[in-house]
C-alpha cells in the first residue's frame, strides 16, 4: 500500500499512544512517529487538540483525529489491508466497546490508584479492586476469544489492544509495588494472553521495555513529590 | 422473523432517552420496562452484572450495556432508515469525540452545579458551561455543513449524544434562570434545539421540563444536606 501521510503525536510511555501505533502496524501503514517533549506541548499538538492537549494525536493528511479508541476505530475504518479490528458482528463489537469502556473508566483509574495508595492497607484494598477486574476480564476472554488465542479471536482485536496496552504499567506496578496482579492462577486465560499480546509482531516493537518505563515511572513519582 | 427488543431504563435518564431516540429513528418496535434506578430489579442485576446501570438493551435475549454502544449497536443491526452514525470515516472519527467531549466534560459540570452552595462557586461553573457551548456551537457549524442537524439532513449520533441532555438543560434554565441558547451566541444550536424537539422520533421521548425541576430539586437538597 502506498504511504500516506500519516504522523502519530505521541510519547513512548504512554500506553494511549501505543493503542492507534498497534492498530497502523496491523494495516501495515506507515507513519511518522513524532515524539512530544515530556513536560511540554507542542505548537503541533495544542493545534491538532485544542480541547484536551493530549497525546496521542493521530494527523491523516491534514486532518487531526484524538482520543486513542476514537482513533483506533479510524484507522479499522480507513484502511482495509491486515486484518479488522473491529469485530464483524454488530453484537460482538458492542461486547468489545463496553469492556474498553470498562477498563478506560473503572480498571486502569484502579490500577493507577496502587502507586497512589497510602499505607499497606490501602495498597492492599487497590490490588484486590484490580485482581477483581481482571477476573471479570478473565470471564470476558472466555467469551470473547471462543477458544482462540485473542480477545479477537485468531488475530489481535480492539479490546486486546484497548488492554494490552497496560500491560507494562501492569508489570511495573507489580514490580514497584511488590504485589502479584496477572496470576497464572486466578486468570489462567489472561495470563496466557499476556505472553502472546506482547510478543506479537503489531506490538513488541512499541510497548516499552518494563526497565524503562520504571525508571521513567520513578523520574515522575519524584518530580511529583519534589513539586 | 420478528426480533424481540426490550429497554430497561427509567424515562428521566437522559441515557435511556438516546436509546429511545435511536429505536424510533429505527422504527424499531420495543418493550420499555420501566426500572427505578435506586431500587434495582433482579434483572436488571443480571442484565448488567458489571455496572449495574441502566439502560441496558436487551435484543433476543442478549444484553447491550452503555448508552452510546447501544446506539452504535442499533444502528449496526438494523439497516433500515438513514444511518445514525455518519459514513465517513473522519466525520464519524469527529462525532465520537463530541459525544466523548459532552460525556466526560461537558455534562458533568452541570452535576458541579448542583453542590455549590457560593455565588462565586456558582458563577465559575456557569462560566465553564457557557465555554463549553461556545465548543460545542463551533462544533455544530463544521459537523452540520450548513444542515439542520448534527448528523446533517437526518438526526444522528452527535445529535442523540446532545440533545438527550436538552431536557435537563431547560430544569436548569428555570432553576438558575440562565438561558443557555440564544440567537446571538450559539445562534446554530438555538435553532438546532428546535428542530429537534419537534422532531417525531425525538418530541415524545423527551420528559417534561417540569417533572425534571422537582427531581433535580431533590438531588439539591440531598446533596446540600450531606455535604453539611
Amino acid at each position: 500500500m502506498a504511504s500516506e501521510d500519516v504522523k502519530i503525536l505521541g510519547g513512548w510511555p504512554s500506553p494511549y499512544v501505543m493503542r492507534p501505533r498497534i492498530a497502523l502496524n496491523i494495516k501495515s501503514v506507515n507513519y511518522e512517529f513524532l515524539q512530544e517533549q515530556f513536560g511540554s506541548k507542542s505548537d503541533l499538538l495544542l493545534k491538532s487538540n485544542p480541547v484536551y492537549k493530549k497525546i496521542p494525536v493521530m494527523i491523516h493528511g491534514e486532518k487531526p483525529i484524538c482520543e486513542s479508541l476514537i482513533i483506533v476505530q479510524y484507522i479499522d475504518e480507513v484502511w482495509d489491508s491486515g486484518h479488522s479490528i473491529l469485530p464483524s458482528d454488530p453484537y460482538d463489537r458492542a461486547v468489545a466497546k463496553f469492556w474498553a469502556t470498562y477498563i478506560d473508566d473503572k480498571w486502569f483509574p484502579g490500577l493507577r490508584a496502587i502507586s497512589r495508595a497510602e499505607g499497606e492497607d490501602a495498597k492492599k484494598e487497590a490490588a484486590e479492586e484490580v485482581i477483581a477486574g481482571l477476573v471479570l476480564l478473565e470471564d470476558a476472554f472466555i467469551k470473547c476469544s471462543k477458544g482462540k488465542s485473542f480477545f479477537g479471536g485468531e488475530k489481535i482485536g480492539y479490546l486486546d489492544i484497548a488492554l494490552g496496552c497496560f500491560l507494562a504499567s501492569l508489570t511495573v506496578t507489580e514490580k514497584m509495588g511488590n504485589i502479584k496482579l496477572l496470576d497464572e492462577n486466578k486468570t489462567p486465560n489472561l495470563f496466557k494472553w499476556a505472553e502472546k499480546f506482547s510478543s506479537d509482531a503489531a506490538v513488541k516493537d512499541v510497548m516499552p521495555e518494563t526497565g524503562k518505563l520504571m525508571d521513567f515511572a520513578k523520574v515522575l513519582i519524584a518530580k511529583s513529590k519534589a513539586s | 422473523m420478528a426480533s424481540c427488543v426490550q429497554l430497561l431504563g427509567a424515562s428521566r435518564s437522559p441515557f435511556v432517552n438516546r436509546v429511545q431516540m435511536a429505536l424510533n429513528l429505527k422504527s424499531i418496535e420495543y418493550e420499555f420496562i420501566e426500572e427505578n434506578p435506586h431500587d434495582k430489579s433482579e434483572r436488571l442485576l443480571k442484565a448488567n452484572p458489571v455496572l449495574k446501570k441502566i439502560p441496558v438493551l436487551i435484543h433476543d435475549g442478549k444484553p447491550i450495556c452503555e448508552s452510546l454502544v447501544i446506539v452504535q449497536y442499533i444502528d449496526e443491526a438494523w439497516n433500515n432508515g438513514p444511518s445514525i452514525l455518519p459514513s465517513n470515516p473522519h466525520d464519524c472519527a469527529l462525532a465520537r469525540f463530541w459525544a466523548a467531549y459532552i460525556d466526560d466534560k461537558w455534562f458533568p459540570l452541570y452535576k458541579e452545579l448542583r453542590g455549590v452552595s457560593t455565588e462565586e462557586a456558582r458563577k465559575e461553573i456557569l462560566d465553564k458551561i457557557f465555554e463549553g457551548l461556545m465548543l460545542l456551537e463551533e462544533a455544530f457549524v463544521k459537523c452540520s455543513k450548513g444542515k439542520p442537524f448534527f448528523g446533517g439532513d437526518n438526526v444522528g449520533y452527535l445529535d442523540i449524544a446532545l440533545g438527550c441532555y436538552m431536557p435537563w438543560m431547560k430544569a436548569v434554565e428555570v432553576l438558575m434562570d440562565v438561558k443557555w441558547l440564544d440567537e446571538i451566541k450559539n445562534p446554530g444550536l438555538a435553532e438546532w434545539a428546535e428542530r429537534l424537539y419537534s422532531h417525531n422520533a425525538i418530541k415524545d421521548v423527551m420528559p417534561e421540563t417540569q417533572k425534571l425541576v422537582e427531581i433535580y430539586k431533590m438531588y439539591q437538597a440531598k446533596e446540600i444536606s450531606t455535604s453539611g
